[in-house]
Protein backbone atom coordinates (compact mmCIF):
# COMPACT_ATOMS: atom_id res chain seq x y z
CA UNK A 1 0.00 0.00 0.00
CA UNK A 2 2.00 3.54 -1.30
CA UNK A 3 0.03 5.90 1.43
CA UNK A 4 1.80 9.61 2.20
CA UNK A 5 4.70 8.87 3.72
CA UNK A 6 5.64 6.89 0.48
CA UNK A 7 4.66 9.76 -1.66
CA UNK A 8 7.48 11.60 0.71
CA UNK A 9 9.81 9.71 0.96
CA UNK A 10 9.78 9.65 -3.29
CA UNK A 11 9.76 13.22 -3.32
CA UNK A 12 12.86 13.08 -0.97
CA UNK A 13 15.24 12.04 -3.15
CA UNK A 14 14.90 14.89 -5.19
CA UNK A 15 16.30 18.08 -4.15
CA UNK A 16 12.68 19.94 -5.42
CA UNK A 17 9.25 18.69 -5.59
CA UNK A 18 8.46 17.39 -8.95
CA UNK A 19 5.33 19.02 -9.43
CA UNK A 20 4.57 23.01 -7.94
CA UNK A 21 1.25 23.31 -6.25
CA UNK A 22 -1.31 24.41 -8.13
CA UNK A 23 -1.77 27.50 -5.41
CA UNK A 24 1.78 28.20 -5.69
CA UNK A 25 2.49 29.28 -9.65
CA UNK A 26 3.86 32.63 -8.84
CA UNK A 27 6.78 31.13 -6.99
CA UNK A 28 9.89 30.74 -9.76
CA UNK A 29 11.21 27.39 -11.07
CA UNK A 30 14.64 26.76 -9.57
CA UNK A 31 17.24 27.16 -12.12
CA UNK A 32 19.48 23.91 -11.82
CA UNK A 33 21.78 23.50 -14.83
CA UNK A 34 21.92 19.84 -16.52
CA UNK A 35 24.29 19.29 -18.89
CA UNK A 36 22.82 16.93 -21.80
CA UNK A 37 23.63 16.51 -25.22
CA UNK A 38 21.34 17.91 -28.25
CA UNK A 39 17.78 16.80 -27.14
CA UNK A 40 16.01 17.81 -30.03
CA UNK A 41 15.92 15.99 -33.22
CA UNK A 42 16.36 18.63 -35.04
CA UNK A 43 12.73 17.97 -37.06
CA UNK A 44 9.63 20.10 -37.19
CA UNK A 45 6.77 19.00 -35.44
CA UNK A 46 5.49 18.19 -39.30
CA UNK A 47 8.10 16.32 -40.94
CA UNK A 48 9.67 17.21 -44.04
CA UNK A 49 10.17 13.96 -45.02
CA UNK A 50 7.69 10.99 -46.10
CA UNK A 51 6.80 9.55 -49.17
CA UNK A 52 3.45 11.87 -48.97
CA UNK A 53 5.30 14.75 -49.47
CA UNK A 54 8.18 13.80 -51.81
CA UNK A 55 4.81 12.65 -54.03
CA UNK A 56 3.27 15.52 -53.58
CA UNK A 57 6.18 17.87 -54.63
CA UNK A 58 6.52 15.85 -57.67
CA UNK A 59 2.98 16.19 -58.83
CA UNK A 60 3.06 19.84 -57.94
CA UNK A 61 6.33 20.36 -60.08
CA UNK A 62 4.74 18.14 -62.91
CA UNK A 63 1.38 20.63 -63.14
CA UNK A 64 3.73 24.07 -62.49
CA UNK A 65 6.01 22.71 -65.13
CA UNK A 66 2.62 22.47 -67.33
CA UNK A 67 1.31 25.55 -66.52
CA UNK A 68 4.08 27.54 -67.05
CA UNK A 69 4.76 25.55 -70.33
CA UNK A 70 1.50 26.56 -71.47
CA UNK A 71 1.88 30.12 -70.18
CA UNK A 72 4.54 31.12 -71.95
CA UNK A 73 3.57 29.28 -75.09
CA UNK A 74 0.41 31.68 -74.92
CA UNK A 75 2.65 34.79 -74.78
CA UNK A 76 4.92 33.45 -77.09
CA UNK A 77 2.10 33.10 -79.61
CA UNK A 78 0.85 36.60 -78.95
CA UNK A 79 4.59 38.26 -78.99
CA UNK A 80 4.97 36.29 -82.28
CA UNK A 81 1.12 37.41 -84.00
CA UNK A 82 2.07 40.81 -82.87
CA UNK A 83 5.22 40.90 -84.45
CA UNK A 84 3.65 39.90 -87.70
CA UNK A 85 0.84 42.62 -87.58
CA UNK A 86 3.65 44.85 -86.77
CA UNK A 87 5.84 44.03 -89.47
CA UNK A 88 3.24 44.44 -92.22
CA UNK A 89 1.51 47.40 -91.04
CA UNK A 90 4.98 49.09 -91.21
CA UNK A 91 4.88 49.30 -94.85
CA UNK A 92 1.75 50.08 -97.39
CA UNK A 93 2.42 49.78 -101.11
CA UNK A 94 1.28 51.69 -104.04
CA UNK A 95 0.63 49.92 -107.52
CA UNK A 96 0.77 52.09 -110.40
CA UNK A 97 -0.73 50.21 -113.49
CA UNK A 98 0.66 51.53 -117.09
CA UNK A 99 -2.10 54.02 -119.38
CA UNK A 100 -1.82 54.29 -122.61
CA UNK A 101 0.08 57.21 -123.66
CA UNK A 102 0.88 57.84 -119.90
CA UNK A 103 4.51 58.27 -118.54
CA UNK A 104 5.14 55.45 -116.20
CA UNK A 105 8.47 58.12 -114.66
CA UNK A 106 6.34 60.83 -114.56
CA UNK A 107 3.77 58.55 -112.93
CA UNK A 108 5.56 57.44 -110.13
CA UNK A 109 7.46 60.66 -109.56
CA UNK A 110 3.91 62.19 -109.19
CA UNK A 111 2.99 59.69 -107.17
CA UNK A 112 6.20 59.53 -104.62
CA UNK A 113 5.95 63.48 -104.66
CA UNK A 114 2.31 63.02 -103.14
CA UNK A 115 2.85 60.46 -100.91
CA UNK A 116 5.82 62.37 -99.33
CA UNK A 117 3.34 65.14 -98.46
CA UNK A 118 1.07 63.12 -96.00
CA UNK A 119 2.03 63.49 -92.52
CA UNK A 120 3.44 60.25 -91.25
CA UNK A 121 4.71 58.78 -94.85
CA UNK A 122 8.74 58.47 -93.83
CA UNK A 123 10.07 56.86 -97.07
CA UNK A 124 9.11 55.85 -100.54
CA UNK A 125 11.06 53.52 -102.51
CA UNK A 126 10.41 52.43 -105.96
CA UNK A 127 10.84 48.43 -106.71
CA UNK A 128 13.27 48.65 -109.26
CA UNK A 129 13.23 46.19 -112.67
CA UNK A 130 15.55 43.50 -111.33
CA UNK A 131 13.40 43.60 -107.88
CA UNK A 132 10.33 43.13 -109.68
CA UNK A 133 11.73 40.46 -112.19
CA UNK A 134 12.65 38.71 -109.19
CA UNK A 135 9.10 38.57 -107.85
CA UNK A 136 7.54 37.39 -110.96
CA UNK A 137 10.21 34.69 -111.38
CA UNK A 138 8.35 31.84 -109.75
CA UNK A 139 5.21 32.37 -112.37
CA UNK A 140 7.04 33.63 -115.42
CA UNK A 141 10.65 32.19 -115.22
CA UNK A 142 14.05 33.89 -115.72
CA UNK A 143 15.65 36.19 -118.30
CA UNK A 144 12.08 38.08 -118.29
CA UNK A 145 12.85 42.13 -120.03
CA UNK A 146 10.11 43.98 -118.39
CA UNK A 147 9.96 46.52 -120.90
CA UNK A 148 8.14 44.10 -123.09
CA UNK A 149 5.41 43.46 -120.24
CA UNK A 150 3.00 45.81 -119.05
CA UNK A 151 4.39 45.71 -115.74
CA UNK A 152 2.58 47.63 -112.98
CA UNK A 153 5.14 49.98 -111.05
CA UNK A 154 5.13 48.88 -107.47
CA UNK A 155 6.27 51.96 -104.44
CA UNK A 156 7.01 50.90 -100.84
CA UNK A 157 5.77 53.24 -98.79
CA UNK A 158 7.41 53.27 -95.31
CA UNK A 159 5.03 54.63 -91.92
CA UNK A 160 5.31 56.35 -88.90
CA UNK A 161 3.50 54.11 -86.84
CA UNK A 162 3.29 56.53 -84.21
CA UNK A 163 0.91 58.61 -86.04
CA UNK A 164 -2.07 57.67 -87.48
CA UNK A 165 -2.79 57.49 -91.17
CA UNK A 166 -5.94 58.30 -93.55
CA UNK A 167 -5.62 55.47 -95.64
CA UNK A 168 -9.04 56.26 -97.55
CA UNK A 169 -7.66 59.90 -98.08
CA UNK A 170 -4.18 58.78 -99.35
CA UNK A 171 -6.45 56.20 -102.01
CA UNK A 172 -8.55 58.68 -103.13
CA UNK A 173 -6.31 61.63 -103.79
CA UNK A 174 -3.69 58.83 -105.33
CA UNK A 175 -6.40 57.68 -107.55
CA UNK A 176 -7.26 61.23 -108.47
CA UNK A 177 -3.77 62.78 -109.10
CA UNK A 178 -2.29 59.16 -110.49
CA UNK A 179 -4.15 57.96 -113.42
CA UNK A 180 -3.64 54.07 -112.76
CA UNK A 181 -2.51 54.17 -109.19
CA UNK A 182 -4.51 52.32 -106.30
CA UNK A 183 -3.17 52.00 -102.43
CA UNK A 184 -2.96 48.65 -100.60
CA UNK A 185 -2.58 48.85 -97.21
CA UNK A 186 -2.89 45.45 -96.42
CA UNK A 187 -5.66 46.29 -94.32
CA UNK A 188 -6.95 42.55 -95.21
CA UNK A 189 -3.89 40.86 -94.03
CA UNK A 190 -3.86 42.78 -90.92
CA UNK A 191 -7.25 41.98 -90.37
CA UNK A 192 -7.08 38.62 -91.09
CA UNK A 193 -3.59 38.39 -89.15
CA UNK A 194 -5.66 40.05 -86.18
CA UNK A 195 -8.17 37.36 -86.33
CA UNK A 196 -6.06 34.56 -86.07
CA UNK A 197 -3.90 36.17 -83.67
CA UNK A 198 -6.58 36.66 -81.17
CA UNK A 199 -7.92 33.12 -82.14
CA UNK A 200 -4.90 31.42 -81.19
CA UNK A 201 -4.43 33.30 -77.91
CA UNK A 202 -8.16 32.92 -76.74
CA UNK A 203 -7.25 29.13 -77.79
CA UNK A 204 -4.02 29.63 -75.45
CA UNK A 205 -5.83 31.18 -72.72
CA UNK A 206 -8.72 28.62 -72.58
CA UNK A 207 -5.89 25.34 -72.75
CA UNK A 208 -4.16 27.76 -70.10
CA UNK A 209 -7.14 28.11 -67.61
CA UNK A 210 -7.66 24.35 -68.05
CA UNK A 211 -4.30 23.57 -66.94
CA UNK A 212 -4.33 25.72 -64.28
CA UNK A 213 -7.70 24.18 -63.47
CA UNK A 214 -6.16 20.54 -63.14
CA UNK A 215 -3.20 21.82 -60.99
CA UNK A 216 -5.58 23.31 -58.72
CA UNK A 217 -7.70 20.23 -58.46
CA UNK A 218 -4.18 17.90 -58.22
CA UNK A 219 -2.64 20.23 -56.04
CA UNK A 220 -5.66 20.56 -53.88
CA UNK A 221 -6.45 16.29 -53.84
CA UNK A 222 -2.67 15.51 -53.49
CA UNK A 223 -1.98 18.33 -50.58
CA UNK A 224 -5.36 17.10 -48.95
CA UNK A 225 -3.66 13.08 -49.80
CA UNK A 226 -0.73 14.13 -48.05
CA UNK A 227 -2.40 15.40 -45.05
CA UNK A 228 -4.60 12.51 -44.45
CA UNK A 229 -0.92 11.01 -43.50
CA UNK A 230 -0.41 13.76 -41.08
CA UNK A 231 -3.85 13.41 -39.20
CA UNK A 232 -2.25 11.60 -35.66
CA UNK A 233 0.10 14.78 -35.67
CA UNK A 234 -2.93 16.97 -35.80
CA UNK A 235 -5.11 14.75 -33.28
CA UNK A 236 -1.93 14.98 -30.87
CA UNK A 237 -1.40 18.64 -31.18
CA UNK A 238 -5.01 19.02 -29.99
CA UNK A 239 -4.94 16.87 -27.56
CA UNK A 240 -1.56 18.93 -25.92
CA UNK A 241 -3.34 21.78 -26.39
CA UNK A 242 -2.80 23.02 -29.05
CA UNK A 243 -5.27 25.49 -30.50
CA UNK A 244 -6.20 25.58 -34.41
CA UNK A 245 -4.10 28.60 -35.59
CA UNK A 246 -0.86 26.98 -34.18
CA UNK A 247 -1.74 23.92 -35.75
CA UNK A 248 -2.42 25.03 -38.87
CA UNK A 249 0.55 27.63 -38.99
CA UNK A 250 2.72 24.64 -38.36
CA UNK A 251 1.26 22.93 -41.89
CA UNK A 252 1.25 26.10 -43.68
CA UNK A 253 4.65 26.96 -43.41
CA UNK A 254 5.45 23.32 -44.06
CA UNK A 255 3.22 22.78 -47.24
CA UNK A 256 3.67 26.03 -48.30
CA UNK A 257 7.58 25.72 -48.66
CA UNK A 258 6.60 22.20 -50.19
CA UNK A 259 4.65 24.12 -52.83
CA UNK A 260 7.34 26.63 -53.67
CA UNK A 261 10.32 24.16 -53.64
CA UNK A 262 7.74 22.26 -56.17
CA UNK A 263 6.02 24.97 -58.17
CA UNK A 264 9.38 27.01 -58.75
CA UNK A 265 11.18 23.66 -59.96
CA UNK A 266 8.40 23.65 -62.76
CA UNK A 267 8.63 27.05 -63.31
CA UNK A 268 12.38 27.32 -63.68
CA UNK A 269 12.54 23.62 -66.19
CA UNK A 270 9.74 25.51 -68.50
CA UNK A 271 12.10 28.85 -68.40
CA UNK A 272 15.23 26.91 -69.40
CA UNK A 273 12.70 24.68 -72.02
CA UNK A 274 12.06 27.83 -73.57
CA UNK A 275 15.51 29.21 -73.54
CA UNK A 276 16.78 25.72 -74.99
CA UNK A 277 14.34 25.80 -77.62
CA UNK A 278 16.05 29.27 -77.90
CA UNK A 279 19.49 28.37 -78.13
CA UNK A 280 18.22 25.61 -80.68
CA UNK A 281 16.60 27.83 -83.23
CA UNK A 282 19.25 30.23 -83.51
CA UNK A 283 21.94 27.76 -83.81
CA UNK A 284 19.77 26.12 -86.72
CA UNK A 285 19.20 29.42 -88.09
CA UNK A 286 20.16 28.68 -91.51
CA UNK A 287 18.35 25.56 -92.28
CA UNK A 288 14.53 26.17 -93.73
CA UNK A 289 12.97 23.81 -90.90
CA UNK A 290 14.13 26.43 -88.02
CA UNK A 291 13.77 29.35 -90.85
CA UNK A 292 9.60 28.26 -90.89
CA UNK A 293 10.08 27.43 -87.02
CA UNK A 294 11.37 31.21 -86.78
CA UNK A 295 8.51 32.57 -89.04
CA UNK A 296 5.60 31.05 -86.75
CA UNK A 297 7.39 31.32 -83.06
CA UNK A 298 10.25 34.45 -83.41
CA UNK A 299 12.96 33.38 -81.46
CA UNK A 300 11.34 31.45 -78.31
CA UNK A 301 11.65 34.74 -76.44
CA UNK A 302 8.36 34.62 -73.72
CA UNK A 303 9.97 38.66 -72.75
CA UNK A 304 9.94 39.64 -69.59
CA UNK A 305 6.22 39.52 -68.97
CA UNK A 306 6.43 35.81 -69.80
CA UNK A 307 8.78 35.50 -67.01
CA UNK A 308 7.00 37.39 -64.64
CA UNK A 309 3.82 35.38 -65.78
CA UNK A 310 5.46 31.97 -64.85
CA UNK A 311 6.95 33.58 -61.64
CA UNK A 312 3.31 34.27 -60.34
CA UNK A 313 2.28 30.81 -61.56
CA UNK A 314 5.00 29.31 -59.60
CA UNK A 315 4.04 31.56 -56.67
CA UNK A 316 0.48 31.14 -56.91
CA UNK A 317 0.51 27.02 -56.92
CA UNK A 318 2.77 27.24 -53.53
CA UNK A 319 -0.03 29.56 -52.33
CA UNK A 320 -2.56 27.35 -53.38
CA UNK A 321 -0.52 24.34 -51.71
CA UNK A 322 -0.54 26.16 -48.18
CA UNK A 323 -3.75 27.40 -48.21
CA UNK A 324 -5.20 23.89 -48.92
CA UNK A 325 -3.34 22.51 -46.43
CA UNK A 326 -4.32 25.52 -44.06
CA UNK A 327 -8.31 24.73 -44.62
CA UNK A 328 -7.93 21.30 -44.61
CA UNK A 329 -6.33 21.50 -40.98
CA UNK A 330 -8.40 23.75 -39.75
CA UNK A 331 -11.78 22.19 -40.50
CA UNK A 332 -10.35 18.77 -38.90
CA UNK A 333 -9.20 20.65 -35.90
CA UNK A 334 -12.91 22.48 -35.73
CA UNK A 335 -14.15 19.40 -35.78
CA UNK A 336 -12.26 18.30 -32.93
CA UNK A 337 -13.07 20.97 -30.99
CA UNK A 338 -16.82 20.71 -31.43
CA UNK A 339 -18.15 18.74 -28.38
CA UNK A 340 -18.14 15.15 -29.33
CA UNK A 341 -16.29 15.87 -32.44
CA UNK A 342 -14.79 12.65 -32.58
CA UNK A 343 -18.52 10.88 -32.23
CA UNK A 344 -17.92 9.12 -36.04
CA UNK A 345 -14.40 7.97 -35.26
CA UNK B 1 -14.08 19.66 -11.61
CA UNK B 2 -16.49 17.55 -13.92
CA UNK B 3 -20.44 16.56 -13.08
CA UNK B 4 -21.85 13.89 -14.97
CA UNK B 5 -26.10 14.07 -14.26
CA UNK B 6 -27.82 10.97 -15.72
CA UNK B 7 -25.45 10.42 -18.73
CA UNK B 8 -26.62 7.49 -20.99
CA UNK B 9 -24.50 7.34 -24.31
CA UNK B 10 -25.40 4.64 -27.54
CA UNK B 11 -23.17 4.27 -30.36
CA UNK B 12 -25.54 4.75 -33.30
CA UNK B 13 -28.72 2.76 -33.28
CA UNK B 14 -26.90 0.19 -30.77
CA UNK B 15 -27.58 -0.49 -27.51
CA UNK B 16 -27.16 1.71 -24.53
CA UNK B 17 -22.98 1.29 -23.32
CA UNK B 18 -23.39 3.33 -20.34
CA UNK B 19 -26.50 4.36 -18.79
CA UNK B 20 -27.72 6.84 -15.99
CA UNK B 21 -24.18 8.08 -15.41
CA UNK B 22 -24.84 10.54 -11.93
CA UNK B 23 -21.28 11.51 -10.27
CA UNK B 24 -18.51 14.04 -9.63
CA UNK B 25 -15.00 14.03 -9.90
CA UNK B 26 -14.52 16.93 -7.09
CA UNK B 27 -10.99 19.32 -7.43
CA UNK B 28 -7.89 17.75 -5.99
CA UNK B 29 -9.24 13.89 -6.00
CA UNK B 30 -8.00 10.73 -6.84
CA UNK B 31 -10.23 8.05 -8.20
CA UNK B 32 -9.71 4.95 -9.51
CA UNK B 33 -12.36 4.07 -12.39
CA UNK B 34 -12.28 0.03 -13.33
CA UNK B 35 -14.88 -2.56 -14.50
CA UNK B 36 -14.26 -5.64 -16.87
CA UNK B 37 -12.78 -5.41 -20.48
CA UNK B 38 -15.51 -3.54 -22.72
CA UNK B 39 -17.25 -1.99 -19.62
CA UNK B 40 -17.10 1.39 -21.09
CA UNK B 41 -14.04 2.43 -19.44
CA UNK B 42 -12.34 4.23 -22.40
CA UNK B 43 -15.37 5.80 -23.41
CA UNK B 44 -16.29 7.61 -20.42
CA UNK B 45 -12.74 8.61 -20.28
CA UNK B 46 -13.61 10.06 -24.15
CA UNK B 47 -16.94 11.76 -22.36
CA UNK B 48 -15.03 13.35 -20.36
CA UNK B 49 -12.16 14.25 -22.17
CA UNK B 50 -15.48 16.22 -24.10
CA UNK B 51 -14.36 14.00 -27.51
CA UNK B 52 -18.05 12.43 -27.31
CA UNK B 53 -21.02 13.57 -26.80
CA UNK B 54 -23.34 11.71 -24.75
CA UNK B 55 -26.68 10.62 -26.38
CA UNK B 56 -28.55 12.03 -23.15
CA UNK B 57 -28.09 13.70 -19.70
CA UNK B 58 -25.56 16.91 -19.08
CA UNK B 59 -21.99 16.72 -18.62
CA UNK B 60 -20.77 19.61 -16.73
CA UNK B 61 -16.94 20.45 -17.44
CA UNK B 62 -15.15 22.94 -15.08
CA UNK B 63 -18.50 24.50 -14.14
CA UNK B 64 -19.80 24.69 -17.71
CA UNK B 65 -21.92 22.61 -19.63
CA UNK B 66 -20.28 20.74 -22.23
CA UNK B 67 -22.91 21.52 -24.81
CA UNK B 68 -22.38 25.03 -24.30
CA UNK B 69 -18.65 25.86 -24.40
CA UNK B 70 -17.73 27.49 -27.33
CA UNK B 71 -15.60 26.09 -29.61
CA UNK B 72 -12.65 29.17 -29.57
CA UNK B 73 -12.76 27.94 -25.61
CA UNK B 74 -12.11 24.62 -26.69
CA UNK B 75 -8.30 24.38 -26.64
CA UNK B 76 -8.09 26.63 -22.96
CA UNK B 77 -10.02 23.42 -21.45
CA UNK B 78 -8.03 21.21 -22.98
CA UNK B 79 -4.67 22.06 -21.28
CA UNK B 80 -6.46 22.05 -18.41
CA UNK B 81 -6.81 18.53 -18.64
CA UNK B 82 -3.83 16.23 -19.90
CA UNK B 83 -4.78 12.95 -21.03
CA UNK B 84 -2.53 9.62 -21.34
CA UNK B 85 -3.93 7.72 -24.34
CA UNK B 86 -3.66 3.74 -24.11
CA UNK B 87 -2.18 4.13 -27.84
CA UNK B 88 0.69 6.28 -26.34
CA UNK B 89 -0.03 8.99 -29.56
CA UNK B 90 3.43 10.15 -29.72
CA UNK B 91 5.37 11.71 -32.69
CA UNK B 92 7.44 9.10 -34.01
CA UNK B 93 9.70 11.99 -35.72
CA UNK B 94 10.75 13.43 -32.79
CA UNK B 95 12.59 12.41 -29.25
CA UNK B 96 11.65 11.68 -26.16
CA UNK B 97 12.31 14.93 -24.85
CA UNK B 98 10.34 16.78 -27.22
CA UNK B 99 7.32 14.73 -27.34
CA UNK B 100 7.05 15.37 -23.40
CA UNK B 101 7.96 19.32 -24.10
CA UNK B 102 5.52 19.64 -26.69
CA UNK B 103 2.61 20.71 -24.23
CA UNK B 104 4.74 23.17 -23.46
CA UNK B 105 6.23 23.77 -26.93
CA UNK B 106 2.33 24.60 -28.35
CA UNK B 107 2.05 27.16 -25.55
CA UNK B 108 4.62 29.16 -27.53
CA UNK B 109 7.13 28.99 -24.41
CA UNK B 110 11.01 28.99 -24.66
CA UNK B 111 12.85 26.45 -24.68
CA UNK B 112 15.13 27.12 -22.19
CA UNK B 113 12.44 27.86 -19.69
CA UNK B 114 11.22 24.16 -19.76
CA UNK B 115 14.08 22.56 -20.51
CA UNK B 116 14.62 21.40 -16.95
CA UNK B 117 11.51 20.17 -15.66
CA UNK B 118 11.13 17.98 -18.89
CA UNK B 119 14.55 16.37 -18.33
CA UNK B 120 13.79 16.42 -14.54
CA UNK B 121 10.30 14.64 -15.29
CA UNK B 122 12.20 11.93 -17.78
CA UNK B 123 14.48 11.17 -15.12
CA UNK B 124 11.88 10.70 -12.74
CA UNK B 125 9.96 8.44 -14.89
CA UNK B 126 12.98 5.95 -15.66
CA UNK B 127 13.39 7.69 -19.20
CA UNK B 128 16.89 9.91 -18.22
CA UNK B 129 19.16 7.76 -20.31
CA UNK B 130 16.20 7.86 -23.21
CA UNK B 131 15.45 11.30 -23.97
CA UNK B 132 17.49 11.21 -26.95
CA UNK B 133 16.10 8.47 -28.27
CA UNK B 134 13.00 8.22 -30.73
CA UNK B 135 9.27 6.47 -30.08
CA UNK B 136 10.19 3.75 -32.87
CA UNK B 137 13.15 2.51 -30.51
CA UNK B 138 11.23 2.65 -27.24
CA UNK B 139 10.02 -0.66 -25.40
CA UNK B 140 5.87 -0.52 -24.91
CA UNK B 141 6.90 0.06 -21.01
CA UNK B 142 9.03 3.14 -21.84
CA UNK B 143 6.66 4.93 -24.76
CA UNK B 144 4.10 4.38 -21.77
CA UNK B 145 6.09 6.41 -19.39
CA UNK B 146 6.69 9.19 -22.26
CA UNK B 147 2.94 9.37 -22.61
CA UNK B 148 2.72 10.13 -19.26
CA UNK B 149 5.49 12.23 -18.37
CA UNK B 150 4.00 14.53 -21.34
CA UNK B 151 0.38 14.31 -20.05
CA UNK B 152 1.62 15.81 -16.63
CA UNK B 153 4.25 18.04 -17.69
CA UNK B 154 2.01 21.04 -17.91
CA UNK B 155 0.88 20.04 -14.35
CA UNK B 156 -2.66 19.59 -15.49
CA UNK B 157 -6.14 20.39 -13.18
CA UNK B 158 -7.39 16.71 -14.49
CA UNK B 159 -5.59 14.29 -15.74
CA UNK B 160 -7.45 11.30 -17.20
CA UNK B 161 -5.37 8.03 -17.53
CA UNK B 162 -6.36 5.30 -19.72
CA UNK B 163 -4.44 2.01 -18.50
CA UNK B 164 -1.42 3.99 -17.38
CA UNK B 165 0.34 1.15 -16.40
CA UNK B 166 -0.22 -1.67 -18.90
CA UNK B 167 2.46 -2.38 -20.33
CA UNK B 168 4.94 -1.78 -17.26
CA UNK B 169 6.28 -4.03 -14.90
CA UNK B 170 5.03 -3.81 -11.27
CA UNK B 171 8.03 -1.89 -9.91
CA UNK B 172 7.36 0.62 -12.22
CA UNK B 173 3.58 0.36 -11.99
CA UNK B 174 4.23 1.43 -8.34
CA UNK B 175 6.49 4.21 -9.41
CA UNK B 176 4.59 6.13 -11.78
CA UNK B 177 1.21 5.47 -9.54
CA UNK B 178 3.64 7.41 -6.94
CA UNK B 179 4.15 9.66 -9.63
CA UNK B 180 0.22 10.39 -10.10
CA UNK B 181 0.01 10.41 -6.70
CA UNK B 182 2.32 13.41 -5.80
CA UNK B 183 0.89 15.46 -9.01
CA UNK B 184 -2.35 14.68 -7.32
CA UNK B 185 -1.01 16.27 -4.19
CA UNK B 186 -0.03 19.21 -6.11
CA UNK B 187 -3.72 20.04 -7.03
CA UNK B 188 -4.23 17.70 -9.55
CA UNK B 189 -7.99 15.60 -9.74
CA UNK B 190 -6.43 12.02 -11.19
CA UNK B 191 -8.50 9.67 -12.49
CA UNK B 192 -7.02 6.08 -13.74
CA UNK B 193 -8.60 4.00 -15.67
CA UNK B 194 -7.55 0.20 -15.02
CA UNK B 195 -8.75 -3.27 -14.72
CA UNK B 196 -5.25 -3.74 -12.44
CA UNK B 197 -6.49 -4.97 -8.79
CA UNK B 198 -3.19 -5.16 -7.96
CA UNK B 199 -2.27 -1.31 -8.57
CA UNK B 200 -5.47 0.03 -7.11
CA UNK B 201 -4.80 -2.18 -4.23
CA UNK B 202 -1.41 0.09 -3.50
CA UNK B 203 -3.57 3.21 -2.73
CA UNK B 204 -6.49 3.95 -0.94
CA UNK B 205 -9.00 6.02 -3.28
CA UNK B 206 -12.14 6.56 -4.68
CA UNK B 207 -13.22 3.64 -6.88
CA UNK B 208 -15.91 4.32 -9.84
CA UNK B 209 -16.60 0.61 -11.06
CA UNK B 210 -18.35 0.20 -14.51
CA UNK B 211 -20.25 -2.67 -15.05
CA UNK B 212 -22.89 -3.53 -17.69
CA UNK B 213 -22.91 0.23 -18.94
CA UNK B 214 -23.72 1.19 -14.86
CA UNK B 215 -21.66 2.88 -12.03
CA UNK B 216 -20.89 1.82 -8.77
CA UNK B 217 -19.08 4.20 -6.66
CA UNK B 218 -16.79 2.93 -3.38
CA UNK B 219 -15.48 5.96 -1.77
Amino acid sequence: MIDDDGGQADAARHEKPLFKSHSDDAQPASKRNIRTPSLTSGRNIVPREGVAGQALLTVIAIMAFLACLTLGAVFLVRDTAQGWQTDISREVTVQIRPYENVDMEQSIRAASSLLLTFDGVEKVTVLDDEASARLLEPFLGSGLQLDELPIPALLTVSVDQSKTLDYAAIAKTLSEEVPGASLDDHRSWVDRLNTMARTTVLGGVIVFILVMTATVLTVVFATRGAMAGNKDIVDVLHFVGADRVFIAREFEHHFLRLGLIGSLSGGIAAIFLFLALGVWSSTMKATPQADQMNALFGSFSIGGWGLFGIFLVAVGVAVLTGLTSRITVMRHVSQLETYGGRQKN
Amino acid sequence: MIQFENVGLRYGLGPEVLSDLSFDVPANSFQFLTGPSGAGKTSLLRLMLMSLKPTRGVVRVFGKEASRIPRDAMPDIRRKVGVVFQDFRLLSHLTTYENVALPLKVLGKDEASYRTDVTELLKWVGLGERMHALPPVLSGGEKQRAAIARALIDQPKVLLADEPTGNVDPPMARRLLRLFIELHRSGTSVIIATHDMGLMDQYQARRLVLNEGRLQIYD
